[in-house]
């Protein structure tokens, strides 16, 4: 096998370029995975949908998709029938239960855990069709920095980063940031802590992202990155139940703390749309 | 439903057990108990023994190429979900064939013995070695920091170089090898071949720029200082504003220069 004929330069993805970023889609990303990225984009879809917009949550997360089991769907169509051409993309959309629509990626999607340019073509044309039929359009993108991950941020407007209050996932959650600073040139990125123990922990977490960031990453004069705090959710007994129940916080326990956390979430996200349109 | 618990179901002798008998006996690894004893119990070895030829190259030792599989499957899922790294090397003899051709086929065999033997002892007991095919072997390697994967690869390589290899008739001969290594992608589910893929354009890298040497598939990499981090969360250590209660610090992220990806 060491003496294939590929040419090495033909299995290397070609760069993605930044592009022109749609308005009203939010990507939701993560440095680690496992915080609980998926959740806060299924919830705070409904807590949109319960404002009265049309939401559409599109599960970027090619490699490792799982918003499929937190809203326990099982649809047949899924986005890779789209991207194979075995299914019409309004047939692979489908109702959550939280009033919104999803779009889950499905199985099989393995050989989209890399940029290459046709998934890159594929996931621009399927975007196109779809904003303009939503109020907004959430992207559940996976964790880490892959290329994938970074495209899929690429196309949103704005971008919410979650982590946790630990360690691993605040250096993870700092590094994705520094990327989207610097390839992205990104300015505003919203946070959203996870799992806080005491009100107040994630402003003073966002607090000292800003100071390691205002200190070690140099953006052009006149452009400083601004991280803003969008919420804090506090660990909550109601949110491992939900999830083990798989059911959305939103609905089957509206009144817990994490849900009340979420609905505030909701509110500054439709804010700062209405501002920016 | 039979139960399994009941062994006298199932009588020895009905059994055609003379070809696995033959096959675990030629194996010294395998011990089978006496038959006369519980058939249960000696069913159970000749199935364990046979699992166990089954995994294994039986000129090296080494885990064979149905086990590497299994052991990539198992690591792809494990660094898809904990982003914990994990590296594939894969490594090719050079000029094998000039070794086959010099001193015959058991020459050839008495090389990938002794260069399995040197790639075992390299690792630690955690990582796999194993026969890829041929005179090409794999190592995986769980938990290998982005740092060390080099060091590690090198001395690997560094090892096969010094270590002489008696030839029965001729004496001690050297040989080197090429080693193209990859890091499983992190956060995404792969899948084996795409990650045996990536180590082998490393090594075909290897070979073209000259063997015996080592090339690493360098994926996008964001270093967070130690500085960085001790302004993050140095002050956890002071234990004033503390965020995190209930001990959920991870002492490897304090470690310097970690690589977050």
């Amino acid at each position: 096998m060491a003496d294939m004929q590929n040419s090495p330069d033909n299995l290397v993805s070609t760069p993605s370029v930044p592009l022109k970023p749609l308005g009203k889609v939010v990507a939701v990303t993560s440095g680690k995975g496992g915080v609980g990225k998926t959740f806060v984009s299924a919830n705070l879809a409904a807590a949109l949908a319960k404002r009265g917009l049309r939401v559409l949550v599109l599960d970027a997360d090619l490699g490792l998709a799982n918003l499929d089991v937190v809203l326990n769907l099982y649809p047949k169509v899924t986005l890779h029938d789209v991207f194979t051409g075995k299914a019409k993309l309004e047939d692979a959309i489908i109702r959550a239960p939280g009033g919104f629509s999803v779009l889950l990626a499905g199985s099989g999607m393995v050989e989209y855990s890399r940029l290459t340019p046709e998934v890159r073509d594929d996931f621009l044309r399927i975007m196109s069709g779809l904003v303009p039929h939503y109020d907004i359009v959430l992207l559940d993108t996976g964790a880490g920095i892959s290329d994938v991950v970074l495209f899929a941020v690429s196309l949103a407007s704005e971008v919410i980063v979650v982590a946790t209050p630990e360690p691993t996932s605040l250096t993870d959650a700092y590094a994705t940031i520094k990327v989207l600073v610097g390839q992205q040139k990104r300015q505003n990125i919203r946070m959203v802590i996870n799992q806080t123990a005491r009100l107040g922990d994630g402003r003073a977490i966002t607090v000292q992202l800003q100071q390691v960031l205002d200190r070690f990453v140099t953006t052009e004069p006149g452009r400083p990155v601004k991280l803003v705090h969008m919420c804090d959710i506090p660990a909550d007994p109601a949110v491992r139940q939900a999830i083990m129940r798989r059911q959305l916080m939103m609905q089957s326990m509206p009144g817990s703390p994490a849900a009340m956390a979420i609905t505030q979430l909701a509110q500054k996200v439709h804010e700062s749309m209405v501002r920016a349109s | 439903m039979a139960s399994t618990h009941s062994a006298s179901l199932v009588e020895l002798d009905q059994l055609r057990l003379e070809d696995a008998r033959s096959l675990l006996g030629r194996n010294a690894d395998v011990k089978l108990p006496e038959a006369s004893g519980s058939a249960l119990l000696y069913l159970q070895s000749v199935i364990d023994g046979l699992c166990e030829l089954s995994l294994k190259d039986p000129l090296t030792g080494l885990v064979n190429r149905r086990q590497l599989n299994a052991v990539l499957d198992r690591t792809i899922d494990m660094v898809a979900r904990s982003g914990d790294p994990a590296l594939l090397l894969m490594l090719d003899i050079d000029h094998f064939k000039k070794v086959n051709d010099t001193y015959g086929h058991q020459g050839g065999d008495l090389v990938l013995q002794a260069v399995a033997g040197v790639l075992s002892s390299c690792v630690r007991p955690m990582d796999t070695v194993a026969r890829f095919g041929g005179e090409e072997f794999a190592i995986v390697l769980p938990n290998c920091h982005a740092f060390y994967g080099g060091t590690i690869a090198e001395r690997i390589r560094q090892s096969i170089q010094d270590v002489p290899i008696q030839i029965p008739g001729v004496g001690p001969i050297h040989i080197t090898v090429s080693i193209g290594g990859a890091y499983a992608p992190e956060w995404v589910r792969s899948t084996a071949k795409l990650w045996i893929e990536r180590a082998d354009v490393q090594l075909y890298r290897a070979k073209h720029e000259g063997r015996n040497r080592v090339l690493l598939d360098t994926q996008q990499e964001i270093f967070v200082s130690a500085e960085e981090k001790n302004m993050l969360f140095g002050h956890l250590a002071l234990g004033e504003p503390a965020w995190i209660e209930g001990g959920s610090t991870d002492g490897a992220a304090n470690a310097a220069g970690q690589r977050v990806n």
